[in-house]
């Protein structure tokens, strides 16, 4: 009897990939040419990629951060004989699943990120895939529904908006015709969560959308993936082929009377289709500008028929939610933010990755205890949550819980979960003229106080920044930040104020107006 | 035209004269417009509103540096200043020899692992200004 090949995994995820993964992999498929290399999404602890894993009887043991010019000393450290505790290599970071980082997670979304192969099917359903979908397709359609509301889901896009709120609506719609449409432009910086469940586990977003789909009675489906994620792409669509040839997507789904087509498609580099709205323009084939609401999509949506948008993260939780139930999701959490979130920290932090945990958690539990705090060593300055339209936060407020409506109280958002963080060489008045310099670059145009309103603003920042009537200048940016909360047709024109506003308020220091903190305050 | 058949086909459509050509002519547009039974005004005011669509063939190879808060939170403007003085041309431009496009781009998904350059289509982490020299080095 031959002994089965050792089982090597390293990851296929861009990140890993962009600090060397690759060169990696192909270093010890030729050291070690028995050995079965199973390329990986990435477990999301991106300070130790590539990391490599080694399945033992012990489970899988990790090492990293792995470059290709130590893996001939690793195998010569026995790497491939499992010899976990003889090894004493400085890389090996012992059974992966027993890390601080892991163990202190609920990976509910995520949890097959890292662990499986993402273009095999077999690997998918050994792993509990199709759980969700089997139970959902022998249960009416209002059923389904039922259990998502039931769940306390909300979109996972930045919105927050009741999933099964929006199924409802879309299922009691009648149509001929009704699509889903996954929005996986995800443009914000500092978020990469949808890329690494694309890359990593395709087949959950797969499976997320025909429940969606048996749920709200449509027949065809749409993800609308950033141009930026070409390796997120290709996994799609490897997996959405499969998903056919196996019979979980097409005519009779699994042998259900569900008949469910799947397309990709992919942008092309503009921020604002992100907005659902404008996703659907551009799903439509023209210029991506927001279309004003109502009709909302759920009504009229793509080619103006009834239509679920959700993001990638919201539908990913939709096969667990059927598979567990909707009160082992409903169970997590705080509030009316039920469930996990998988959080991304990123920018200068010590261990940047993907945090999926419950609601509640603290920004500082996040930022400082699974972060490790800045990568350059120096303080933490500044925070900022949510994306290019999310709140600047100092560490004073690190013990904010990550909750909807507990960020919305303090002027900030949770958004997509994105923390991206600062050192304290930052220049926050720099970071503002950013965020209205973006939304001008950025905007669609349809609306003039979006199209005017940024451009505007970062003049008036530069003004404020040159030192020119500071104090009146900022009462001016005051002003125009509320007109533009308040007159934009959609989030990009309507919350690039909130970054801005919250520079001023809590680093005044860097509009050079330290001693008109209080008239500001008044102002903003 | 395989994607012809497509529900609002336009967009795959003008991908894929980019991907074969490198570019989108302006003498498609007519082309394209008839095709799909829109105005030539329409598929104008789609290939000019997204940026991907260059209307001008690229230089041999197109590098892409992320600029977004995450890889500004570690040094993206000094990768920018020191790229744009050593390729000798700004955000946006071509290299004299038609070796290198330059663009800036928001995000490229690899917040943890910045800053971030995209050479092609492949992504390259922890790019200072001596490795994004390496990482070019073999392209002049």
């Amino acid at each position: 009897m031959r002994v089965s090949a050792v089982k090597v995994y390293v990851p296929r995820d861009s990140a890993a990939c962009s600090v060397g993964a690759d060169e990696v992999a192909e270093r010890i498929a030729a050291t070690a040419p028995g050995v079965d290399v199973v390329r990986t999404g990435s477990r999301g602890m991106l300070w130790l990629e590539p990391l490599v894993e080694v399945q033992t009887p012990a489970g899988r043991v990790g090492y990293g951060p792995v470059r290709a010019e130590d893996v001939d000393g690793l195998v010569a450290a026995g790497l491939l004989d499992g010899r976990l505790d003889e090894s004493g290599h400085d890389l090996c970071l012992g059974p992966v699943d027993e890390l601080p980082w892991m163990r202190a997670q609920q990976r509910v979304t995520f949890a097959r990120v890292g662990v499986v192969d993402p273009r095999s099917a077999a690997d998918y359903e050994a792993h509990g895939g199709l759980v969700g979908l089997r139970r959902a397709l022998g249960m009416a359609p209002e059923d389904v529904v039922a259990e998502v509301t039931a769940s306390g889901l909300r979109g996972r896009g930045g919105a927050g908006f009741p999933t099964g709120i929006k199924w409802k609506t879309v299922l009691g719609a009648s149509s001929e015709l009704k699509f889903v449409c996954c929005n996986a432009d995800e443009g914000d910086s500092g978020t990469f969560a949808d890329r690494m469940l694309m890359e990593g586990d395709p087949f959950t977003l797969i499976e997320g959308m025909t429940v969606t789909a048996h749920a709200v009675g449509a027949t065809e489906g749409y993800v609308y993936v950033r141009s930026e994620y070409p390796d997120a792409v290709a996994a799609l669509r490897a997996a959405i082929d499969a998903a056919h040839a196996h019979g979980w997507l097409g005519e009779r789904v699994l042998g259900s009377q569900l008949r469910f087509d799947l397309h990709v498609r992919v942008g092309a580099g503009a921020y604002i289709c992100g907005e659902e709205t404008s996703m659907l323009e551009s799903l439509e084939g023209k210029r991506g500008t927001v279309r004003p609401k109502p009709p909302i999509p759920a009504l009229e949506g793509l080619f103006g028929q009834p239509t679920v948008v959700n993001n990638v993260l919201t539908l990913g939780s939709v096969p667990a939610i059927l598979a567990d139930g909707a009160q082992a999701f409903a169970d997590l959490g705080v509030g009316r933010s039920r469930g996990t979130q998988v959080f991304q920290l990123g920018g200068n932090v010590a261990r940047g990755g993907v945090v999926e945990t419950a609601f509640g958690v603290t920004l500082g539990e996040l930022v400082q205890t699974f972060g490790g705090g800045t990568a350059s060593g120096r303080p933490v300055r500044a925070v900022q949550v949510g994306g290019p339209l999310g709140a600047y936060l100092p560490p004073a407020q690190f013990d904010l819980p990550m909750d909807y409506e507990a960020f919305a109280a303090s002027g900030a958002m949770v958004g997509h979960g994105g923390i991206v963080v600062f050192d304290d060489t930052v220049d926050m008045s720099k970071m503002a003229r950013f965020a209205m310099e973006f939304c001008a670059e950025e905007s669609c145009g349809r609306c003039t106080p979006c199209r005017v309103g940024a451009v505007r603003g970062v003049e008036t920042i530069d003004r404020i920044r040159a030192g020119e009537d500071r104090k009146a200048n900022l009462v001016l940016l005051g002003d125009l930040c509320d007109l533009m909360t308040d007159g934009s047709l959609c989030a990009m024109g309507g919350l690039t104020p909130m970054p801005v506003r919250s520079a001023v308020k809590h680093f005044a220091e860097d509009f050079g107006v330290d001693d008109l903190r209080a008239d500001l305050e008044g102002a903003t | 035209m395989e994607h012809r058949g497509e529900r609002g086909a336009l967009l795959p459509i003008l991908h894929a004269v980019q991907h074969e050509f490198g570019y989108v002519d302006p003498l498609v547009e007519p082309i394209l417009a008839d095709a799909l039974n829109l105005s030539t005004a329409e598929v104008h005011g789609v290939v000019t509103f997204y940026k991907d669509f260059r209307r001008e063939p690229p230089g041999r190879v197109t590098v892409a540096i992320c600029r977004a808060e995450a890889c500004q939170a570690v040094g993206a403007d000094r990768v920018v200043t020191h790229a744009e003085a050593s390729l000798g041309t700004t955000l946006g431009g071509t290299t004299d020899d038609g070796a290198v496009t330059l663009n800036e781009v928001f995000c490229l998904g690899n917040c943890a692992l910045g800053p971030t350059v995209a050479v092609g289509d492949r992504l390259h982490g922890r790019v200072s200004p001596a490795r994004f020299d390496a990482l070019l080095g073999d392209l002049r």
